[in-house]
């Protein structure tokens, strides 16, 4: 199948709890093989929105379409192509790691012999093999995470609804989620994740949703948003010795601010901004410790779009 | 599709419970224990024919241990955050609530089965219907699987807060149902409040199946108790799909 078949389809979605509106008109497409970023403030509808995809909440009004199936009227053969890492997705900490896998494998129908090749190989791949006879109990959260990775994985779904699914965990089991995100992705599973981490979001995924007081704000790539803001760069600097503010005072500078040890410039003319300060720190004697040119982030453009700036 | 996705997610939901929270401190003490203690409260010293009570006893033994385990899975596996988890996977709400049912029901069917059992063997007493005795403990453990289950309902987090609230509820029921007075001897307002429990069905149900001996006709036994079951399904379908997502 091309990518021109939408994997996910949200149609102007609802969803009110009382008098609040926690999803406001939400439509939006992602593309078969898509990894697609779901980003928004705390409260702004993002848990709320993975639940009415991945059919845990029916919508008010609108639709959702998983695959070509309609989650409202075939939600059963909707959860069977698609695996889910829910917000409070744990898992069953009296049973170890291997019987965790199994039960995920046997809800999805997965014949014995299958099941366990599969279980076997995604606890090596995500490094449980030597503790899958454990009680989950005694698993540290990052490898917990990646027990709940393996239950929603083990039947190879071809849609992937990730909420949060790095949140509070070390650098190691981070880095171990995101590949296996990459893996299943180059594998054909289209990715929705939802996540704080703006930085993952720019480096992982091809098109970000921004969503805001229950209501999309921008969808796009994240280059495109991140120019869509803001043509200002900056550049990051540190010097062997202690320079004051006045000292980057420049035509090409529009802002100084001091950030740690580094001077912190915004310019419209990187060029002409760094042959000035490479030519003043010559004739100060300057030695310069870091130099670093940073183009406008996805950070500030989330930030634009959630109106937080302040 | 639909049909082999539902039984699959029901059969598998059952053995996970099964599994999970027979173990659990809760099931074994208001399960096991506790009619155990209630009896022996009830008999020791005390000039009593057993053979009277034995029916009431293991109606009791029955109604504990298969309505011990329903109120305790659901607000344990929000508590656990395992909840949310176990909709994502290909099941509906009608699946767990029967999933938790049977596991209930496997549960109260076990341990009456072996309670009757060696009744039969080291205290000799004889079972004069067998079917009768066995519908009743299929239907009975139904029931009150049933029961568990819908007294899981409130949107609570904490297992304990519900095993107050299923005390509050059971407790009563056991007092007003022939167990410790026989039907028979019950009057006036007692008698009233005895219709109205389904534990006075399936006493005398067993009254039936166990000695031959029962106030109602065994039909109304069967349509009370079915009823019951019923009212009971319901009242867990409508409560937990209200409260789905509370407590998450």
């Amino acid at each position: 199948m091309g990518r021109c078949m939408g994997a996910i389809k949200a149609e102007n979605l609802q969803k009110k709890f009382g008098n609040v509106v926690a999803v406001d008109t939400v439509s939006f497409t992602v593309e078969e093989g898509e990894i697609f970023g779901f980003l928004g403030p705390n409260g702004a509808g993002k848990t709320t929105t993975i639940r009415l995809l991945t059919g845990m909440l029916t919508p008010d009004e609108g639709d959702v379409t998983i695959d070509g199936i309609n989650i409202r009227s075939n939600p059963m053969e909707a959860k069977m192509v698609m695996g889910v890492i829910p917000e409070a997705g744990n898992v069953y900490v009296d049973l170890t790691a291997e019987q965790n896998i199994h039960l995920a494998g046997r809800y999805y129908g997965m014949a014995k012999n299958v099941l366990e090749k599969k279980s076997d190989h995604l606890l090596s791949t995500l490094r449980l093999y030597e503790r899958r006879q454990d009680p989950v109990r005694t698993f540290s959260k990052g490898m917990k995470q990646r027990v709940s990775i393996a239950c929603a994985i083990v039947h190879s779904p071809r849609i992937l609804f990730l909420d949060e699914p790095t949140e509070g965990l070390d650098v190691q089991s981070r880095r171990l989620v995101i590949e296996t995100i990459n893996k299943m992705n180059k594998k054909g599973s289209t990715i929705f994740l939802t996540t704080h981490n703006i930085e993952e979001a720019n480096k992982v995924c091809e098109r970000v949703g921004i969503i805001n007081q229950g209501r999309i704000a921008a969808i796009d790539s994240p280059e495109k948003l991140k120019s869509t803001f803001d043509m200002t760069q900056t550049l990051e600097v540190s010097f062997d010795k202690k320079v004051m503010k006045d000292f980057f005072v420049s035509d090409y500078i529009s802002k100084i601010d001091m950030c740690g040890d580094k001077w912190v410039l915004h310019t419209d003319n990187p060029d002409q901004a760094v042959k000035h300060i490479v030519s003043a720190a010559d004739k100060k004697g300057l030695r310069i410790v870091s130099l670093t040119t940073c183009g406008p982030s996805l950070e500030e453009a989330f930030v634009r779009l959630t109106g937080d700036e302040k | 599709m639909i049909f082999p996705i539902f039984i699959r997610g029901i059969i598998v939901t059952t053995e996970k419970n099964i599994r999970i929270y027979y173990k659990k401190a809760p099931v074994i003490i208001f399960g096991l224990l506790f009619p155990l203690f209630m009896f022996a409260s009830f008999y020791m010293g005390r000039d009593i024919d057993i053979a009277i009570f034995f029916p009431g006893f293991i109606a009791m033994t029955l109604f504990f241990t298969a309505s011990s385990v329903g109120p305790l899975i659901t607000p344990w596996e929000k508590q656990a955050g395992t909840y949310e988890r176990l909709l994502s996977f290909p099941v509906s709400i009608n699946t767990i609530i029967l999933g938790d049912v049977l596991a209930g029901s496997l549960y109260g069917v076990i341990i009456t089965s072996i309670v009757v059992a060696a009744a039969a063997v080291f205290l000799g007493f004889a079972i004069v219907n067998s079917v009768v005795t066995v519908i009743a403990l299929l239907l009975g453990t139904l029931c009150f699987a049933s029961l568990g289950v819908a007294l899981a309902s409130p949107s609570v987090r904490s297992p304990s807060h519900v095993m107050m609230f299923s005390s509050l509820i059971r407790f009563p029921l056991i007092f007003i149902s022939g167990i410790f007075i026989p039907l028979q001897e019950l009057e006036g307002a007692g008698r009233i409040l005895s219709y109205l429990s389904p534990l006075t069905y399936l006493v005398d149900m067993f009254h039936a199946g166990l000695d031959g001996t029962s106030v109602f006709p065994l039909g109304i036994d069967f349509l009370a108790l079915f009823i019951f079951t019923c009212g009971f399904l319901m009242i867990a379908n409508f409560f937990h799909k209200r409260n789905l997502i509370r407590g998450l």
